[in-house]
């Protein structure tokens, strides 16, 4: 999936190599869901996803960056966020997006529930490679 | 160097009022002072105010679930006030089902779910 940004609003990048920096990507991506005008719930949505996602990259994978802005396709507008990770990849996609499948100590619910939170998802990974997992919530 | 939330203590309820967005070691030093709290002040209920939460992941649902499973076991009842309707309507779709968690609109109610209306806890 190749994210069609808004022009003329370049993505921010955020660093993702300790857990403060969770907060400061939920708040980015709060700001740009507000901008963007997504409802409430669709606003808590797109945070609570970006949040799971921003914990995988650097639970798992070791640590990396997010890029979040604005987009538009056609009439419409959203939200994006890709997370991005060199890390050791996902050996089983399917099973990682399985609900309550963990390899560590956690829910087995980020992947699973941030896919069912928001409208686009896109998950590329390659053994060895990393994992770059991409999600986009519209106005509706 | 970590945030700690302040425990307040009404009567046998200890009160938590989360206000901001909580970095992951802070939900996990919360976690722990509570169980510490609940032994230490013999407390009967814990009171756990997110109404400023502007979104619960699944790190701060597994909080809520392990204070609650906690404090059962330390002979205690937990329960969560003021959840948002969207985060409720998120938790849910993300599949957190808060199982075993009690819950309660906001404050009064919470406490009175405690068996402690408000008025009676001893000044
Ligand atoms: N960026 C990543 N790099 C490598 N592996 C990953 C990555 N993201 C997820 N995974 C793998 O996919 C599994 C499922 O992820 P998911 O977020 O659904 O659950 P979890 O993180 O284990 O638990 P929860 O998110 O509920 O706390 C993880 O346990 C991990 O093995
Ligand atoms: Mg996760």
């Amino acid at each position: 999936m190749t994210t069609p940004w808004q022009a003329g609003a370049e993505p921010r990048s955020y660093p993702i190599h300790r857990s403060s920096d969770l907060v400061h990507i939920r708040q980015a991506v709060r700001a740009l869901s507000q901008e963007c005008g997504l409802s409430l719930v669709d606003q808590t949505k797109m945070i609570t996803a970006a949040s799971e996602l921003a914990r995988n990259t650097l639970v798992y994978g070791g640590g990396g960056a997010v890029r979040t802005g604005l987009v538009g396709a056609d009439a419409r507008r959203g939200v994006a966020a890709v997370f991005e990770d060199a890390g050791p990849g996902i050996p089983d996609v399917e099973q990682a997006m399985t609900d309550g499948w963990t390899s560590g100590s956690g829910l087995g619910l980020g992947l699973s529930g941030a896919r069912r939170l928001v409208d686009d998802f896109d998950l590329r990974t390659a053994p060895g490679e990393g994992t770059v997992v991409t999600i986009v919530k519209w106005v509706r | 160097m970590s945030e700690r939330i302040p425990v307040l203590r009404i009567g046998d309820v200890l009160l938590v009022s989360v206000q901001f967005d909580l970095e992951d070691q802070t939900v996990l030093n919360l976690q722990e002072d509570l169980a510490e709290q609940i032994v230490a002040t013999s407390a009967s209920g814990v009171v756990i105010d997110i109404s400023a939460l502007e979104i619960v992941d699944s790190f701060v649902g597994r909080m809520l679930s392990t204070v609650a499973a906690v404090s059962r076991v330390l002979d205690a009842r937990t329960v969560v006030v003021g959840m948002r309707p969207a985060v409720a309507i998120t938790l849910v779709e993300l599949g957190l089902s808060l199982g075993g968690v009690s819950t309660a609109l906001d404050l009064e109610k919470g406490l009175a779910k405690l068996g402690r209306p408000v008025g009676s806890a001893p000044r």
